[in-house]
């Protein structure tokens, strides 16, 4: 027998304008865990919702600078240390780095390329394969037209009754209770 | 930043200044659930017969003349493709060069654009990015097979191997290498992390069964929390950063392929700009190619509107002037140099036994995009479609004009040869069109071939101030915006 937790509350607003200004509210209560669900990127939900800027830029350029390094070991290490060949009386010293340059920023690239990948699932905790509000029945609707905002139960200022009141107060439709099952 | 954000509408507005309207992007004021109907109908939806009718020959191309040529190739040896002399390698670097190009129009779309704040980009960018991958792949078969011994393909590779000999990192094959191999990598995060959201709202449309399980895990468990979406828009714009670089190397490196060598008629320092300016010219052809049979036989009339066809042919107008520039300035500098080998090198091109070779180039490149200085050409499909025919053809033969023409001249008399495709090389080259085409067809069989959250985006309504606009007097038109506001405020 499997017994369900409360996930939180899932409500519906009517357009990215309403989802805008519920948002504010909803950060300005105080909730931490909560997020707003909407078919595209709503520019400016970021500050609405007090979140910060993503670090990810962070991530990315430590990966460039490590793509870099890699590029020169190996060119300068099979190019000159290893195997030196004197082609086109280019010299086999540190001075043939000119040479190295383009695949240099090649790896730059692509070492940064795979730190965004990474880097972005790392933040965003995916892949997943399921998620309590994927129980929902109404939530499907958040990658075609919908514009939700969910705030979890895990959040220190939830409670049953006076979340649910928060957010039909400001504007949400179709409140829903969301559960998922416990292990 | 968290408590700065402000709701209540501009109601202090006294001074107005007209703003220029924009064109809208979607027509019609499609709603969003329209939006996400459209497109994820085209892969929930039977297939039309033009779908089959193209897709059908095109895979039957595609198998018998990569497929079999190559296999004929890889079993006979070299020899097939008539590689008895330096020229003869020529057509094969072509046909590379011809797709590498194709490509770049797919990136220039999705991280140019992008950077530059044209979103008029959204319709188009997911099937130029699947052009660009499917391009890639066509343009890698000729060199990977021309070396000869395809099994050693790995000693590009900068691994130990038993031979103790390391590859020259001073040679432009290998940074064209290292160059292609990225862009390839990078262009398909591109365009996969651009696909993610979009493949969730195809799963989220699916009855459950193996196509929900199949595009639930491709769509990684997106949910399109904002906490997501903020992260996901920073790396979409750092993938673009990184890809306009990227891709003005790219084919900055395949012409260093030539230009680094002491040819008369490839040693030039045009050669880094001029190929980026064909890449793109040629680019955006292809993609008015394949986009226009599209937009008509899925009905994408409202997303792809004469606003972004009228676009792209004035990118083509320009580059295409570019290309013509480029033209005419190296038949310059070879005068200008006084150098007799350079001279003759272009007075071969013009006048030699290739000299349709270069006529079709001149034609095809520069005077068939001209057309497009008037408004009635840029309005007509059929005009569009025959001057992007005729610039696909006309980039091939540019490539033709500079490889081969000039491979068959070159210093030592021994060499020249009048140069003629083998049968088998041909085939190959034909397969390569039906490989593009059968996976731009599976392409729109399976994936959503238009960006359905950032056509979403472009809508007005997306702007969570925009009700705050409508509800002013003159709905928001005409008001100053913030940041003129604060022009008339410092009285500039």
């Amino acid at each position: 027998m499997t017994h369900k937790r409360v996930y939180g509350y899932l409500a519906e607003f009517k357009s990215a304008s309403a989802l805008y200004k519920a948002a504010e509210k909803v950060r300005d209560a105080g909730f931490r865990k909560w997020d707003c669900y909407t078919p595209f990127p709503v520019h400016g939900l970021d500050a609405a919702m007090g979140l910060k800027r993503s670090i990810l830029p962070w991530f990315v350029f430590f990966g460039g600078i490590t793509g870099t390094i890699t590029a020169f070991t190996l060119a300068y290490s099979t190019q000159v240390l290893i195997y030196p060949t004197v082609v086109q009386a280019k010299p086999t010293n540190i001075f043939t780095i000119p040479s190295f340059f383009p695949i240099l920023f090649e790896l730059t690239i692509l070492f940064s390329g795979f730190t965004v990948l990474f880097g972005l699932l790392g933040l965003m905790q995916l892949p997943r394969l399921n998620h309590p509000l994927f129980g929902s029945k109404q939530f499907h609707r958040a990658t075609d037209d919908g514009f939700f905002i969910a705030i979890e139960a895990r959040d220190a200022n939830f409670s049953a009754n006076g979340t649910r009141d928060l957010l039909a107060e400001i504007g949400g439709e179709n409140i829903e209770l969301i559960e998922e099952e416990e292990n | 930043m968290a408590s700065s954000t402000e709701t209540a509408p501009h109601q202090d507005s006294g001074i107005k200044i007209p703003v220029l309207k924009r064109e809208k992007l979607i027509l019609n004021d499609r709603s969003y659930h329209w939006i996400t109907d459209r497109v994820c109908g085209i892969i929930e939806n039977r297939q039309p017969l033009l779908w089959w009718l193209i897709f059908l020959p095109s895979a039957l191309i595609a198998l018998i003349g990569v497929g079999g040529g190559l296999t004929h190739l890889v079993s006979s040896g070299v020899g097939v493709w008539g590689m008895s002399n330096r020229v003869f390698w020529g057509f094969d670097i072509t046909n590379f060069v011809f797709w590498i190009g194709i490509g770049h129009a797919g990136t220039l779309i999705s991280a140019v654009l992008f950077l530059t704040r044209q979103n008029w980009r959204t319709s188009i960018n997911r099937a130029a990015e699947a052009m660009t991958i499917f391009a890639v792949i066509c343009a890698g078969i000729f060199p990977a097979f021309h070396v000869g011994r395809v099994w050693f393909a790995w000693f590009l590779a900068p691994i130990p191997n038993a031979n103790a000999v390391w590859q020259n990192f001073k040679s432009p094959l290998l940074w064209d290498v290292f160059a292609v191999s990225t862009y390839f990598t990078v262009s398909l995060i591109f365009w996969y992390l651009g696909m993610v959201p979009d493949l969730a709202t195809i799963r989220d449309r699916c009855k459950p069964g193996i196509r929900k399980i199949l595009y639930g895990i491709f769509s990684l468990g997106w949910r399109g929390g904002n906490r997501q979406w903020s992260h996901y828009e920073m790396a979409y714009l750092l993938l673009a950063a990184l890809s306009t670089p990227l891709v003005l190397s790219v084919h900055s490196i395949v012409s260093f392929d030539f230009a680094t060598s002491v040819v008369p008629g490839w040693h030039t320092t045009i050669f880094p700009p001029y190929f980026v300016a064909g890449a793109i010219f040629g680019g955006f052809a292809m993609v008015l190619t394949i986009m226009i049979p599209a937009r008509f036989i899925y009905g994408l009339h409202d997303m792809i509107t004469m606003k972004h066809i009228d676009n792209m042919a004035k990118i083509i107008l320009l580059t295409g002037t570019i290309v013509g520039y480029a033209y005419l300035m190296e038949l310059f500098v070879a005068f200008y140099s006084g150098a007799i080998y350079e001279m003759d090198a272009f007075k071969f091109r013009i006048a030699g036994p290739y000299w349709w070779a270069y006529a079709a180039m001149m034609s095809l490149n520069v005077l068939s995009p001209q057309v497009f200085w008037f408004k009635a050409c840029r309005e007509n499909l059929w005009v569009i479609m025959f001057v992007a025919m005729c610039v696909n053809v006309g980039m091939w033969f540019e490539r033709f004009v500079i490889i081969c023409t000039t491979l068959a001249r070159m210093f030592l008399p021994g060499d020249w040869k009048t140069y003629s495709p083998s049968a088998v090389e041909l085939m190959t080259f034909v397969g390569t069109i039906g490989l593009f085409l059968t996976l731009f067809m599976l392409f729109l069989r399976f994936l959503p071939c238009i960006n359905i959250a950032e056509v979403k985006w472009t809508k007005l309504e997306s702007d969570p101030h925009f009700e705050d606009n409508e509800s002013h007097p003159d709905k928001g038109t005409e008001t100053i915006t913030s940041y003129q506001k604060e022009l008339v405020d410092a009285k500039i």
